[in-house]
C-alpha cells in the first residue's frame, strides 16, 4: 500500500489493467512481497485470526439475516426456527453466537500483545486508534447483537445499557427515548437494533481496511521493538506468514469448533433462552463475558453518573495511550520494571471481569466478614473491583507516563537479526545469551 | 512455542472461567444423573425419547405448551418414531396417527366458521390453554411456562429437570409453605422471608406452584420398563433435552469430522510452516 512496488506484471491483461486500476499491484505490495520482520512470534497472528472471525461474523450473520424476523413477537421463534427447520441453521447460529466470543478472545489478546509490545507508540498512533475505533464498533455490534434473541437477557440487557446514557444530565432523558424510539425498550428498539447490527460490521471491515493500510505504512512492529533495519530483518509476507498465521488460524478453529460443536451454550446465559418478559427481571442481569470487566467498572462507583463516565474512560484512556507512555524503548522485554506492572494490569483486568460476573456484595473470601468502608464490606467485590480498578487507570495514568522517565531499559539489540543470529538456539557455543532471552 | 502455547490456553482459560462464576442463587446442586447423550459421542436413546414422550403427554402437557413443537418433530432424524423407511417425518404412519389424535381449532375455508379438525404431522402441539390469563387461571396464578426450550433455558437442564421433578420434600421445621406453593430445594429462588429457623440455615431452593407432578407408576410404559418416578423423570428429563436441541446428535456427529478435518490441516500446515521456515534464522 505504500513504499517502493517490486510488482511487475505478467501478462498482457495484467499490464492492461495496472496502468488502469492497479489492485493486482495492490494485492502484490500487500500480501504476497510486503516485507515482514522475520522475529514476528505467535502473538502477531491474531491480525489474521481476527480477519477470519470477521469473515465468519459477516458470512453467517447475513444468512441468519434471512431468516430472522425483527419483532418482539416474533424474534424469539424466530431464531429457534433458524435452529430447527433451516438447513444447517443449528451451525450457522452458533457459529455466528460462538464467533462473536472468539472475536472477543482474539481482539483481547491482539490489545495485550500491542501493549506488551509498544505496537501503540511513534510511528503507529494511527495504527493504535483505528485498532480502539474498531473494538468500540465491536463492542456496539456484540450488544445489540445479543438483544436480537429477544430472550430475558437480551431485553434486561438491553433495559440497564440503554439506561446507562440517562445518567448524562440534561441531554440523558432525550438520548434514552431516541435510543428506545419510544418510552421503553420495544419493539422499536429491537428493530433499530437490527438495522444497526447489520450496518455496523461494515463500518468496521472498513475501519479493518484503514487499519491495514496504517499497518502497512510504518509496517509491522517485532518482538524486539527495534526498527527494521536492512532487507536481512525481513521475510515477504507470503509464503513466510501466510503459512504461519495459516497454522494459527486453524489451531484457533479448533478450540472454535470445539465450542460450536461440543459446548455450544457455555459461553451464553440460559435465562436467554426463556423468552423476553419486561414483567419478570431475572434474579442476576449479566452482560456477555466479554463485557464483565467494564461491568465491573461500572458497578464500582457509588454514583451512576461517575460509573458510566468511568466505564467509557476505561476505553476513552485507550485513545491517548500514545502519548501517556513517556518511554522510547517499545517492547517490554527491554523494561524489566514496566513488565512487571504489565502483568498486574493483566491480572486487574481478569479480575475486574471475575468481579463483573458476582454480586457486589458477595464476599470474596467466603464466610469472612472484615468491616464496613464506606457503603460495603471490604471483603466484597464490590471492593476488589474498586482496587482493580483504581489499578487499571494507574497503569495508563500514572504507570506509563512515570516509568518511562524512571526506568533504566536493559540494551537493545542492534537490529532485529543481532538477536536472531545470537539466540541460544542458533548461535555457536558459548555465545552470551542475548538480552531478549531474559524477556 | 510450547510456553507460549500453554501460556495461551492459560490465557484463554481465564476469561472463559469467567462467567463460570455466575451460578445460580439458592438452590441445592443438582443431582448427578447420566445421560446416553452426554459427552462428544452422545447419542439419544430412542426407546427413552418415546418413553419420555410418553410422561409429557400423559402428565406435563395437561398444563405445559410446547409452542415450537409441531407433531413432524416427532418423526424426523433423531426423533422418538423416526422411521428410516419415512425420510419425510410426515408420511410416518405413527406422527399421523399421534397428530390424529388432537383435534386443531381452524377455520373453514369455505364458510370461514371457526371448526375443529383432526391433527395432521404439520400441526403444532396444541397448548393446554387458549391464552395465559387461561392458564395463570387455572393454576392457582401461577404460568406453567412453555417447555420448548426447557433444557437449555435451565443450567445444566436435564439434571435440573430430573431434580426438580424427583426433588420434591416434606419442607423442614421452621419453612411456612404458602397456600398452594411447595417446597422445592431445587427450584430457583430465596425462601429467606419463609424461614424462623436459624439465619445461617435457611433452606436451599425455593416455593413452586406446580405440585409433585409424577409419581411412581402413573404413566405406564409400553416397553416394559418399570415406571418408577426416578425413571419417568429421566425418560422426560431426556425427551425435553431432544425437544430443545433436536439438531445435537447431528451436530455431535458434524463435529468429529470436522474436528478430524481441522487437525490434519493444522498438521500441514504446521509442516509446511517448518518446511518453508527452515532457512530463516527467527
Amino acid at each position: 500500500m505504500s513504499g517502493h512496488s517490486n510488482y511487475e506484471p505478467k501478462t498482457g491483461i495484467e499490464r492492461w489493467l495496472d496502468v488502469r486500476l492497479p489492485v493486482v499491484r495492490l494485492a502484490y505490495d500487500s500480501i504476497i512481497d510486503f516485507p515482514t520482520p522475520k522475529n514476528l512470534n505467535y502473538w502477531w497472528t491474531f491480525g489474521g485470526i481476527l480477519a477470519v472471525c470477521l469473515g465468519i461474523q459477516l458470512v453467517t450473520g447475513i444468512v441468519l439475516a434471512m431468516h430472522y424476523v425483527p419483532h418482539v413477537d416474533h424474534a424469539f421463534a424466530s431464531v429457534e426456527r433458524i435452529m430447527r427447520d433451516v438447513n444447517y441453521g443449528w451451525l450457522i447460529r452458533y457459529m455466528h453466537a460462538n464467533g462473536a466470543s472468539m472475536f472477543f478472545i482474539a481482539v483481547y489478546i491482539h490489545m495485550f500483545r500491542g501493549l506488551y509490545y509498544g505496537s501503540y507508540k511513534a510511528p503507529r498512533e494511527v495504527l493504535w486508534i483505528l485498532g480502539c475505533v474498531i473494538y468500540l464498533l465491536m463492542m456496539a455490534t456484540a450488544f445489540m447483537g445479543y438483544v436480537l434473541p429477544w430472550g430475558q437477557m437480551s431485553f434486561h440487557g438491553a433495559v440497564v445499557i440503554t439506561n446507562l446514557f440517562g445518567a448524562l444530565p440534561i441531554v440523558g432523558e432525550a438520548i434514552t427515548t431516541w435510543l428506545w424510539g419510544g418510552f421503553a425498550v420495544d419493539n422499536p428498539t429491537l428493530n433499530r437494533f437490527f438495522s444497526l447490527h447489520f450496518l455496523l460490521p461494515f463500518m468496521i471491515a472498513g475501519v479493518v481496511g484503514l487499519h491495514i493500510w496504517a499497518l502497512h505504512v510504518p509496517g509491522n512492529n517485532n518482538p524486539t521493538g527495534v526498527n527494521v533495519k536492512s532487507k536481512e530483518d525481513t521475510v515477504p509476507f507470503h509464503p513466510y506468514y501466510t503459512v504461519k498465521d495459516g497454522f494459527a488460524i486453524v489451531v484457533f478453529m479448533i478450540m472454535f469448533a470445539t465450542f460450536v460443536f461440543y459446548n455450544p451454550n457455555a459461553l451464553g446465559h440460559a435465562d436467554n433462552y426463556i423468552p423476553a418478559n419486561p414483567l419478570v427481571t431475572p434474579a442476576h442481569i449479566v452482560p456477555e463475558w466479554y463485557f464483565l470487566p467494564f461491568y465491573a467498572i461500572l458497578r464500582a462507583v457509588p454514583d451512576k453518573l461517575g460509573g458510566v463516565i468511568l466505564m467509557f474512560g476505561a476505553i476513552a484512556v485507550m485513545f491517548v495511550l500514545p502519548w501517556l507512555d513517556t518511554s522510547k524503548v517499545r517492547s517490554m522485554r527491554y523494561r524489566p520494571t514496566a513488565k512487571l506492572y504489565f502483568f498486574i494490569f493483566v491480572l486487574a483486568c481478569l479480575i475486574l471481569g471475575y468481579c463483573g460476573g458476582k454480586l457486589p456484595d458477595d464476599h470474596v473470601i467466603p464466610g469472612l466478614s472484615t468491616f464496613t468502608l464506606i457503603d460495603a464490606d471490604l471483603n466484597s467485590f464490590v471492593w476488589l473491583s474498586r482496587f482493580a480498578a483504581l489499578y487499571y487507570f494507574a497503569y495508563f495514568l500514572v504507570v506509563l507516563p512515570v516509568l518511562g522517565l524512571t526506568e533504566t531499559p536493559l540494551p537493545q539489540p542492534e537490529s532485529i537479526s543481532a538477536p536472531v543470529l545470537s539466540h541460544p538456539a542458533n548461535a555457536p557455543a558459548g555465545a552470551a545469551a542475548s538480552p531478549e532471552k531474559r524477556g | 512455542m510450547l510456553r507460549k502455547g500453554i501460556a495461551l490456553a492459560a490465557f484463554g482459560l481465564a476469561i472463559l472461567a469467567a462467567p463460570a462464576a455466575l451460578a445460580a442463587g439458592g438452590a441445592a446442586p443438582v443431582k448427578h444423573v447420566e445421560f446416553s447423550f452426554e459427552g462428544p459421542f452422545g447419542k439419544f436413546d430412542q426407546a427413552q425419547l418415546q418413553r419420555g414422550y410418553k410422561v409429557y403427554r400423559e402428565v406435563c402437557s395437561a398444563c405445559h405448551s410446547m409452542n415450537l413443537m409441531s407433531f413432524r418433530n416427532l418423526g424426523q432424524k433423531g426423533g422418538p418414531f423416526f422411521d428410516p423407511k419415512y425420510p419425510n417425518p410426515n408420511d410416518n404412519p405413527y406422527v399421523k396417527s399421534i397428530a390424529k389424535d388432537y383435534q386443531i381449532k381452524d377455520i373453514d375455508s369455505e364458510t370461514g366458521d371457526v371448526i375443529e379438525r383432526p391433527g395432521t404431522s404439520a400441526d403444532r402441539f396444541p397448548s393446554p390453554f387458549p391464552n395465559e390469563p387461561a392458564a395463570r387461571a387455572s393454576n392457582g396464578g401461577a404460568m406453567p411456562p412453555d417447555l420448548s426450550v426447557m433444557a437449555k433455558a435451565r443450567h445444566h437442564g436435564p439434571q435440573y429437570i430430573y431434580s426438580l421433578l424427583t426433588g420434591y420434600q416434606d419442607p423442614p421445621a421452621g419453612l411456612k409453605v404458602g397456600v398452594g406453593q411447595h417446597y422445592n430445594p431445587f427450584m430457583a429462588g430465596d425462601v429467606t422471608s419463609s424461614w424462623s429457623g436459624p439465619h445461617d440455615k435457611v433452606p436451599p431452593g425455593g416455593f413452586i406452584a406446580m405440585a409433585p407432578p409424577l409419581a411412581a407408576g402413573q404413566v405406564t410404559f409400553d416397553d416394559g420398563t418399570k415406571s418408577t418416578l426416578e425413571q419417568q423423570a429421566k425418560d422426560v428429563s431426556a425427551f425435553l433435552t431432544w425437544a430443545s436441541e433436536p439438531k445435537m446428535q447431528e451436530r455431535k456427529a458434524f463435529g468429529m469430522a470436522a474436528m478430524i478435518y481441522l487437525l490434519i490441516f493444522a498438521g500441514l500446515l504446521y509442516v509446511s510452516y517448518r518446511k518453508i521456515w527452515k532457512n530463516v534464522a527467527h
